[in-house]
Parts: C-alpha cells; sequence; structure tokens
C-alpha cells in the first residue's frame, strides 16, 4: 500500500517538471491532480480509524470553497489568489503541528516533553507552526496589497528591524518553552503563543514591501508553504508529504530566484525593499517639456499610422484594460495596419502574467511578441503606445549606473511617436524619473488606461465614419 | 529511522532544485500557481488528523482538512483556467 504513495510523488514530479514547457504544461497539471487524488485516497486506505464524517464534511466544504473562489476570480485578480490560496496551506500544516501535540501518545505520558518524542519531531513542530503561521498572515497582507489596499508598517527605519529581530527571538524562546515543558498546561500555551507571534511576525515581514515586488514574495511564501508541508511530513513521519513539500519548497524557491533575475533585484534587496519609501515622490516634479494630449489627438495620430505596438505594463492589468486594448487592435488592424504586442518578462502584476490576461481576451498568438524578437523592430514602428508600463522603457536601463542599470528593457524610444497612457507622472516602482517622457515624440495621455483606450476606440470610430 | 527521512528531504530538496531550469517567462505565473496547488498535499497529514481522538482533535482535523482543500481545489482550478486560456489561443 505504502508504495501508492511513491506513485503519487512520482507523478507530482513528473507533473511539475511538464509545468515548465509550453508544449506540455495542460497535461502536467492534470498529472500532477491526479498524483493529488492518488495521494488523498491512498492515505484515507492506508489510516485506520479516521472519523469518516470528519473527513468528507472537511473534504465537501473546502472542495466546494476552493471551487468557489477559483471561479468568482477574475484573471486580473490571479496574483492575489494564489496568495490566499497559499495562506490556507501554510494555516492547515500549522493546525496540523499543533493537533498532533494532542495526539501523540508519548506526551500523553505525565512527565514527558515534546523532546523525549525524538530530535526530529521536537524540531520539525515548532518549525512547522512557525513557517506555516508566517505564511498564513505573510500570503493574506500580500493578497491585500495586491489587491491595491494601502497599508502602513507601524515601525519606521532601522526600528523596523529591532522589532523583527525581537519578534523572531520571542518565537524561538517559544519554542524552546514548547519543546521542554512536561506540563499539559504550559505546552498548548507555549504553542498558542508561538503561533501568535509569528502570526504577527508574518504581517509585519510582508508589510513593507512594495506592491510591484509582491509577485516575488508570493513566490518566496509557496516555497514557505511546501517546505511548511515538509516540516508537517517530519511531525507524521510521512515520506510523502517530506518529498513534496521539499519539492515544492525548493522549486519555489528557484522560480523565486528567475522572477528577481527578470527583475534585476536581489532578493534581499527585494526583502528589504519599501526602505526609500519617501524618497521617491519628490522626482517626478523635474519634468520639463512635457507633451500631453487627448484620446482625440491619439486617435488622428493611429489614422495615419501603418505599424503600431502595444506595450501592456502593470496600470493595464490594475485598469482591467485588457478587453478594451484588444477592441482597438482589432479596429486598427482592420483598417491594415500592423498591430503588436511587445511583452516585457515582468509585464503585468506578475512574471508571465500579461500573457494570461491577453490570452484570455483572445488576442491571437502571433501578435504576442516577446521582448528579444520584438526590440529590433521598433525603428519601423509607427506608433508606440505604452499603457500603463514605467520602468519596463525607461531608457535610463541603458546607462552604466542608477538604480535599474542593466535592466532588460523595451527599445519604444526608437518608434517614431510614442503614446505613453499612464495616470499621473509619479515614478515607477524603480522611483526614478523616465526621460522618454519628455522626448520630443513622446505624448502623453494622462487619463486611466481603460478610460483612455475607451476615448481612443470611440475617437477612431468616429474618424472613420 | 529519523536519519532515513532527513536523508529524504536532502534529495527531494536536491531534486526541486533541479526540475525547474529555463522557464519560459509566459509560464512562471501557471508554474506558480501550479506548485502552490500542490503545496496543498498538507491535507494528507490533515486526514491522518483526522484518526485522532477528542472531539477537540476533530475539530482541528476539519480545519486543517478544509483550509488544505481550499488550497488543493483552488489551485488547480486556477491553474486549469489560465492554462486553458493559452490553449484557447493556439486554434
Amino acid at each position: 500500500m505504502y508504495y501508492l504513495y511513491l506513485l503519487a510523488t512520482l507523478l507530482f514530479v513528473i507533473g511539475i517538471k511538464q509545468l515548465t514547457s509550453v508544449r506540455t504544461c495542460q497535461r502536467g497539471n492534470r498529472i500532477s491532480e491526479v498524483g493529488m487524488l492518488l495521494a488523498i485516497v491512498s492515505v484515507l486506505a492506508i489510516t485506520a480509524g479516521v472519523n469518516w464524517y470528519t473527513v468528507m464534511a472537511g473534504i465537501l466544504v473546502g472542495a466546494g470553497l476552493g471551487a468557489l473562489i477559483a471561479k468568482r476570480t477574475p484573471t486580473t485578480a490571479m496574483p492575489e489568489m494564489v496568495g490566499a490560496l497559499n495562506g490556507c496551506g501554510g494555516f492547515a500544516s500549522a493546525i496540523v503541528a499543533m493537533a498532533f501535540l494532542i495526539i501523540d501518545p508519548v506526551l500523553k505520558i505525565e512527565g514527558k516533553s515534546l523532546w523525549d518524542t525524538g530530535t526530529v519531531n521536537a524540531i520539525s513542530t515548532p518549525a512547522t507552526v512557525f513557517i506555516g503561521m508566517v505564511t498564513f498572515t505573510g500570503s493574506f497582507v500580500a493578497y491585500y496589497k495586491l489587491g491595491g489596499k494601502k497599508l502602513v508598517h507601524p515601525f519606521h527605519g532601522m526600528q523596523r528591524h529591532y522589532v523583527h529581530a525581537a519578534l523572531a527571538l520571542v518565537a524561538i524562546l517559544c519554542s524552546v518553552w514548547e519543546v521542554m515543558t512536561t506540563s499539559s498546561v504550559w505546552l498548548p500555551v507555549s504553542t498558542v503563543l508561538l503561533a501568535i507571534v509569528s502570526g504577527v511576525l508574518g504581517v509585519l515581514l510582508i508589510l513593507p514591501i512594495g506592491g510591484a515586488d509582491m509577485p516575488v514574495v508570493i513566490s518566496l511564501l509557496n516555497s514557505y508553504s511546501g517546505v511548511a508541508g515538509a516540516c508537517a511530513g517530519f511531525v507524521i513521519m510521512n515520506p510523502l508529504l517530506i518529498v513534496v513539500g521539499a519539492l515544492v519548497g525548493t522549486s519555489g524557491l528557484i522560480l523565486t530566484q528567475i522572477m528577481c533575475k527578470a527583475m534585476n533585484r536581489s532578493l534581499l534587496n527585494v526583502l528589504l525593499g519599501g526602505v526609500s519609501e519617501e524618497s521617491v515622490a519628490k522626482d517626478a516634479k523635474e519634468y520639463k517639456s512635457i507633451k500631453s494630449a487627448g484620446p482625440d489627438e491619439v486617435a488622428m495620430l493611429l489614422d495615419g499610422s501603418q505599424s503600431v505596438i502595444f506595450v501592456p505594463g502593470y496600470g493595464l492589468a490594475v485598469a482591467q484594460a485588457q478587453h478594451v486594448v484588444r477592441e482597438l487592435a482589432d479596429i486598427l488592424q482592420k483598417r491594415g495596419a500592423s498591430v503588436r504586442f511587445a511583452i516585457h518578462p515582468v509585464a503585468g502584476r506578475m512574471p508571465g502574467h500579461m500573457n494570461v490576461l491577453l490570452a484570455e481576451s483572445d488576442v491571437p498568438y502571433d501578435q504576442l511578441w516577446e521582448m528579444d524578437r520584438i526590440n529590433g523592430d521598433f525603428k519601423q514602428t509607427d506608433v508606440a503606445i505604452v499603457v500603463g508600463a514605467n520602468d519596463v522603457v525607461n531608457p535610463a536601463a541603458r546607462e552604466a549606473t542608477g538604480p535599474i542599470a542593466g535592466m532588460p528593457i523595451l527599445d519604444v524610444d526608437q518608434a517614431r511617436t510614442i503614446v505613453v497612457i499612464k495616470r499621473t507622472l509619479a515614478p515607477g516602482y524603480a522611483g526614478i524619473k523616465n526621460e522618454l517622457f519628455e522626448r520630443e515624440n513622446c505624448m502623453m495621455v494622462f487619463l486611466d488606461a481603460k478610460e483612455a483606450l475607451e476615448g481612443i476606440v470611440k475617437e477612431v470610430k468616429a474618424l472613420a465614419s | 529511522m529519523d536519519f532515513l527521512y532527513v536523508f529524504v528531504f536532502v534529495i527531494a530538496s536536491l531534486l526541486g532544485f533541479e526540475v525547474i531550469n529555463k522557464v519560459p517567462p509566459m509560464l512562471h505565473t501557471p508554474l506558480m500557481s501550479g506548485s502552490n496547488a500542490i503545496s496543498g498535499i498538507t491535507v494528507v497529514a490533515a486526514l491522518i488528523c483526522a484518526s485522532g481522538d477528542g472531539f477537540i482533535v476533530q475539530v482541528m482535523a476539519f480545519v486543517a482538512i478544509v483550509f488544505a482543500m481550499i488550497n488543493v481545489v483552488g489551485g488547480y482550478m486556477v491553474t486549469d483556467r489560465m492554462l486553458g486560456a493559452f490553449k484557447k489561443r493556439d486554434k
């Protein structure tokens, strides 16, 4: 029977592997779903004496809620959804570790502490509670931040790091207390205290991280929830959980690293970010000779254009303008213009998000161009329309020094005319000025992406009739 | 015995490093969401909890199963939807 665990594990490994290639990704996800089903069925077959009411009620309620949440989430909200789901997994692991303190037969004996249950168990129990709770509360902070809510950290500057360090120390002390106590009263007290402190720490750690960095954080928390699962596996001594948890833990870590690289940031830099919040805003006033335009002027410009490239960014996703941009693209294409979308690797609210968004609003595959393939073509392009993107088109990245030096960018500045749809001149995440906006051939449309594009569609239609 | 589990953990971690290499940016989001669903594997531990005695343990098992299943079902459905959007586009 235990070989069913091995089979399930193999299915997960093959599933993850296939998820990394465009050709096989859909099959990969199916394989991993089958692996999960097999894991659940085999654990129920192997474990003696489960309470079927609890199992059935739990599975039905959980699956129902999960399905409901997945169905009701729009594609634009996908990143925060993944974050929230992740938090649920972490919480489940923490609860399991706490429940096993009650179940463990050794702990029922008078005068025995968690330490007497074995070193591995003594370490993994508080570790599961700690990592699980940090993942739980941290994920929900990430959820709210990605949803556009402004949350402020109660502490500033170095004080912040001291508070975090103090809380981590308290968590360690609680863990030691939990492991050493022989009292059946202090064991639950120390454990619950550990859970609370870990939860608070999770909130405070994620709070200062900037909204644009949240994808990296979610990816990292995803890795944590895997590690929490593996730790829970040590608590119950289950090889399936240990292997799969470790797999998710490290693959999540690699994915986090890949994302950091695409944004040209180090992981440490992301995690300690948010320090320069105050120094960001003032740069925006340094702009001179900005040319502002309305949707009507853009429509006139597009009327005489043969080739147009859209550069969608974070702002397009936030404004949910993916359908309008496709409508405009269709109109222009029908009139005989060549229309393409230039996709920066980190465009959108998380890497690869823009591909998902545009694919769902039926933008044809051949119109989506990756950065390396399209960069040479901007020279022969009449109009490049930047929708809600900033840092990924900032020519400052080509300079030798500066916050975004060396970051790969889209060479939008080489197009004959550039239209930038952006609500304000506020800087992007990098917090620096974008000299592109001052160029002779750049028009700024200061509107919400959806509003602006709807306006342009209307004007283009009016011009045609 | 404990040593074997630690051994397995370390080898599985190395496997995780090996499995993910050279992912096209387009698949970052689905991959994250897919591996997120897999991290719901903790449902296995939650189900084992349901074999424990006592009301408190059963309540905790129930809560853990619910949260883990939200993670599993929600995660897989969201991932399927994203990958479905890619498929539609290929036609």
